[in-house]
């Protein structure tokens, strides 16, 4: 018998007795007999539970990055965690409830989303926040069906978007037959004003801008709006590392109507890639027409404030195929670290630590051109940048290696009019004496 | 309550037709099974609908339905009072509750509606 | 009680951040002042606060949580260790450092295919409901590479609403079929709306009242036999754990829930995690990353259309794959069939006071009618008086079929004196609600908050806090 069954053999046999039932497999009577499996799965337990976690930490010995000095950000970012993180989080009271459906018994989760809705509005400037998508690229790609329901037409996107974001917008919008046009990039890594001009029209409906952008890159995100708001075209802005968000001109300040992104870097952990987090928030003019869930403040019949989730009628359990989007269950429980993580951070430690990641970033730089690298491009940076390495980036990478260092992400793959560079990241877990590794090795890799 | 002066749909519209203009809304049968009313996604000015198709949605807090509408034509004036009201529909479903006038495609479509009494024997037929 | 943003105070730090010397080279114009709507609150705060509000949550840990086609069953601690171990990589490392975690993901597909009979499965998806995208996606991919462009999805109307949603988001047009008097898909209905049209039927089995969907594979003859595929959704997979290969029904492609069958965790609506499997023909058009290679030499490559970034919610995984190690095959059947005991042996009790929807057997779950009680009160009064005795309540309303629903999935993990409980509330309140109805019309009473103003909150949403 499993641990987690609370069922005696004796137990079964008087359930089944008062049922007037002789044998469990009678209940099973409606499954019709040539479709019974009559054999036995072949997969064998672990009833131990040290015997288990052992099986586990031998799978974990097979990974080989502990020790690694590791310059990795495109889309994930190594944060510290602060634990008194984890340590509320893990709660049964957070991590074992099902969605919010019960308001009066779920003070605790809706409460903490309000908070963590009052949180990404204010770090993207937009009046209005939803409990979460599943994750920054289909978060963007929401937004970008979003723009369709505003405006129909065909939608614009950075190619200096994160490349899996876009491969996950054209899965979900070449579905709906919708065209998408790429506009290219400067010099500086910067979106070319130019290709706007030419390529955004009438018949466009948003224009979805990475900030920064996948080279690290600041927009300006003034000038875009500039040039594609006479056209009435939707800014969409999608940010990966939001922590670039506590120092930056926020999307809604800088004429954004949408801002979509990953919210990990507010203490998810990088897990591999999951579950992170992500985030949406846009106008209240738009609210309506928005996915995901959305907590609201209200009173109860005694006057008491309280909070539920609100303009439900938008989603799939009640409009059905109408629905603004088919998500379900999302990401809450990561929004319940979200708001304590940045509860903690607050006002200041948030702004400290985004720009102690940004001077960290900015002194690899420095070391690297005095080593005689080139930064690709010369447009400002949050914490991570581009360098030319003057030979294949993933070669040159994988060269790194052996001596303990992984030298950031080659962007051949993705972008091959690249295939010489690095995207190379700084966080507050890259010490002052790993950036000077990582500069020695590349030197002596040059 | 039924109003004698309007026509009415099977899914519980009605429209009064003042020479080429029809305004439309939802009937009082239809606000009571919607409950209360959250929001009205209103249609856009210049959108032109054949009889039977959907002008709008209405949403209470746990329904979402759709508004068809009686007659062909061209939307020319929305009620834009409902898009921070939409409890009128509610209060006032044959007045302030309004939700389009439509430009009348063809003034013939009417003999196609149900009259306040054919409605009313509707309703009765419906319980 | 007040949130923490009216808790700051100038001067409070929750967390000590260095300070460096160094050179800031973004132009002021690109940056922002201050953020004024973040608090300054200390460490010992912050906990206080999140710990009080976590008091005012009904949990899983704490009893029974029985929302039908939810599987709200206990989960396991020792899997938040295992998954603690596996917190630290980063998803972009290079494959030869990773093996481990690779190493996990293979063998999830494999138990998998071994609990269904398909021959793939993709961890990616991050829900049921994403589960559903990408496996209609998929379906779309596999008939358009034949040159089969089609329209239609048909789902019966006992179906969760994220299937129509789903469809829709795929591409195509989502077409209801009605369930019969036995709460099965009315099978001449069915015959009726196939046709070349169609690209798939979305099956849920056991649907949604529980019941095992008897004619499920002579739907897929019908459907193959007109090019059509047929769509499982395996939200009641719970059921039916090592009774059945699903693969043999004629199956082709079907999502699993990790968080419902395979006992992570729901946070409080997630995260989740949707894998999706099929049979060889439709496998190739699964999503990308796909992994491939031999222990030890694991890589991804492209694959299909990608739907999410990364490889998924692997932390789920994880979670998932310990679970499905500790209990084995057969102890995988043994849940399932602990779970249609419970099931059935509270829906013999309630039976005595509550009209069921449909007489039909049930498995894992079954829907009690409003028609019993109608006259007295209603199924909202009586899901929230049974908050007043410690109870969560049922899913309520639900299938859409069933007037008045209350769907009840008690899953294996409730011991019999807590069915007995659970029973003996509900059937008490339907005394109340003969007697004192007011009682349960005002309820719950003893909740932390009483019922809410859901009309006022939608027609005048606060959805942020702002400084008064």
């Amino acid at each position: 018998m499993s641990r987690y069954i609370p069922l005696t053999e004796r137990d079964r046999e008087e359930m089944l007795k008062e049922m007037g039932i002789s044998s469990i497999e009678d209940l099973f009577s409606s499954i019709p007999e040539e479709l019974k499996f009559k054999g036995k799965l072949n997969i064998s337990p672990i009833k131990d539970e040290r015997a288990l976690v052992d099986y586990f930490r031998n799978i974990d010995a097979q990974n080989r990055f502990a020790d690694k000095k590791i310059f990795l950000g495109a889309g994930a970012y190594n944060h510290y965690i602060p634990y008194a993180v984890d340590y509320i989080s893990m709660r049964s009271e957070y991590l074992t409830p099902y969605t919010p459906y019960q308001p009066e018994v779920s003070q605790g989760n809706l409460t903490a989303a309000f908070e963590y809705q009052t949180y990404i509005s204010a770090l993207t400037g937009l009046e209005v926040a939803n409990v979460s998508m599943y994750e920054g690229a289909t978060a963007t790609a929401e937004a970008a069906l979003m723009a369709l329901r505003v405006k129909k037409g065909k939608i614009a996107v950075a190619r200096s978007l994160n490349p899996q974001y876009k491969e996950v917008m054209e899965t979900y919008l070449r579905k709906q037959g919708i065209d998408i046009v790429e506009i290219g990039y400067n010099r500086d890594g910067r979106i070319n004003i130019r290709e706007v001009e030419e390529k955004i029209d009438n018949n466009t409906t948003g224009f979805i801008v990475g900030y920064p952008n996948f080279f690290g890159v600041i927009e300006e995100l003034e000038t875009v709006y500039e040039n594609i708001k006479d056209k009435k075209v939707l800014l969409i802005t999608s940010t990966w590392e939001p922590l670039s968000l506590a120092i930056l001109k926020s999307p809604g300040d800088s004429g954004a109507e949408i801002a979509a992104g990953e919210t990990q870097s507010f203490g998810l952990p990088l897990a591999y890639g999951g579950p992170y987090l992500g985030f949406f928030a846009t106008t209240k003019k738009y609210m309506w027409k928005m996915p995901g869930r959305l907590v609201g403040m209200t009173k109860d019949i005694e006057g008491k404030e309280g909070f539920v989730l609100t303009l439900s009628a938008r989603e799939q359990h009640i409009r059905r195929q109408r629905a603004t989007s088919n998500i379900c269950s999302n990401e809450a429980w990561c929004t319940v670290r979200v708001a304590i993580y940045l509860s903690l951070l607050g006002r200041k430690g948030l702004r400290k630590l985004a720009l102690l990641n940004h001077k960290r970033a900015v002194r690899a730089a420095s070391m690297l051109e005095d080593k005689g690298f080139k930064l690709k491009f010369n447009g400002p940076f949050f914490n991570e940048f581009v360098v030319d390495v003057g030979t294949d980036g993933e070669k040159f990478r994988d060269a790194l290696l052996s001596g303990g260092i992984v030298a950031g992400y080659p962007l051949g793959k993705e972008f091959p009019e690249l295939s010489n560079s690095l995207l190379l990241t700084f966080t507050e877990m890259n010490s002052l004496s790993d950036i000077d590794a990582l500069v020695k090795g590349m030197e002596a890799s040059k | 309550m039924i109003l004698d002066e309007l026509y009415y749909t099977k899914s519980h519209e009605w429209v009064r037709v003042e020479g080429e203009k029809g305004t439309v809304g939802i009937t009082d049968f239809a606000q009571s099974e919607l409950q209360d009313i959250v929001y009205v996604e209103l249609p856009e000015v210049g959108k032109k609908l054949k009889a039977g198709e959907v002008l709008c949605s209405i949403d209470s807090v746990k329904s979402s339905a759709e508004i068809y509408t009686p007659v062909s034509g061209e939307v020319i004036e929305v009620n834009e009072k409902l898009s921070s009201e939409p409890e009128l529909v509610n209060k006032d479903p044959y007045g302030e509750g309004w939700i389009a006038i439509v430009k009348l495609a063809d003034s013939n479509e009417i003999s196609n509606l149900l009259s306040a009494k054919e409605y009313e024997e509707m309703l009765e037929g419906e319980k | 009680m007040k949130l923490i943003f009216e808790l700051s105070k100038e001067g409070k730090e929750g967390f000590f951040v260095r300070e460096e010397a160094g050179e800031v080279r973004i132009p002021s114009d690109l940056m922002r002042g201050e953020i004024k709507e973040l608090p300054e609150v200390s460490e010992r705060e912050v906990v206080s606060h999140y710990l009080k509000l976590s008091i005012m949550n009904y949990s899983e840990d704490w009893g029974i949580y029985p929302l039908g086609s939810c599987t709200m069953k206990y989960n396991p601690k020792v899997n938040e260790l295992v998954a603690s171990i596996f917190t630290d990589a980063h998803p972009l490392l290079p494959e030869e450092l990773v093996q481990g975690n690779l190493r996990i993901f293979r063998e999830l597909e494999e138990v998998l295919k071994e609990i269904t009979g398909l021959d793939a499965f993709t961890l990616a998806p991050s829900a049921g409901a994403h589960g559903e995208f990408t496996g209609i996606t998929t379906i779309r991919n596999y008939l358009e590479s034949k040159g089969e462009r089609r329209e239609i999805v048909l789902i019966p109307d006992s179906a969760h609403g994220t299937n129509p949603a789903s469809s829709t988001l795929a591409g195509y047009r989502a077409v209801e079929i009605p369930s019969g008097p036995d709460g099965m898909i009315d099978l001449e209905k069915f015959k009726e709306a196939l046709n070349q049209k169609v690209a798939a039927l979305m099956i849920t089995n056991p649907n949604t009242l529980g019941i095992f969907e008897r004619d499920i594979k002579k739907i897929a003859e019908l459907l193959h036999s007109k090019g059509a595929l047929l769509y499982m959704d395996g939200a009641n997979m719970n059921a039916l754990l090592g009774k059945v290969k699903v693969a043999d029904f004629g199956v082709d492609v079907m999502h699993l829930n990790l968080h419902k069958t395979f006992s992570t965790p729901h946070g409080g609506g997630g995260p989740g995690s949707g894998p999706v499997g099929a049979v060889k023909e439709v496998a190739p058009f699964l999503p990308g990353p796909r992994l491939i290679g031999e222990e030890g030499r694991l890589h991804w490559e492209k694959g299909g259309d990608r739907i999410r970034s990364f490889f998924g919610n692997f932390l789920v995984l994880v979670k998932a794959l310990a679970y499905i190690r500790e209990l084995g095959g057969e102890g995988l059947k043994e849940a399932a069939e602990l779970a249609v005991l419970n099931a059935n042996y509270l829906r013999a009790k309630l039976s005595k006071k509550f009209k069921m929807s449909y007489s039909t057997p049930t498995l894992h779950e079954f829907v009690l009618s409003e028609e019993s009680f109608r006259d007295k009160t209603s199924t909202l009064d009586i899901a929230k008086r049974l908050l007043d005795y410690g109870f969560h309540p049922p899913t309520i309303y639900f299938p859409l079929i069933v007037h008045g629903a209350l769907m009840i999935e008690p899953t294996e993990t409730e011991s019999k004196e807590s069915l007995d409980d659970f029973a003996g509330a509900l059937l008490r309140i339907v005394e109340e609600a003969k007697k004192e109805p007011k009682l349960l019309h005002s309820a719950p009473h003893n909740t932390p908050i009483r019922r809410l103003d859901e009309v006022g909150a939608a027609r005048n949403p606060i959805l942020r806090w702002q400084k008064s």
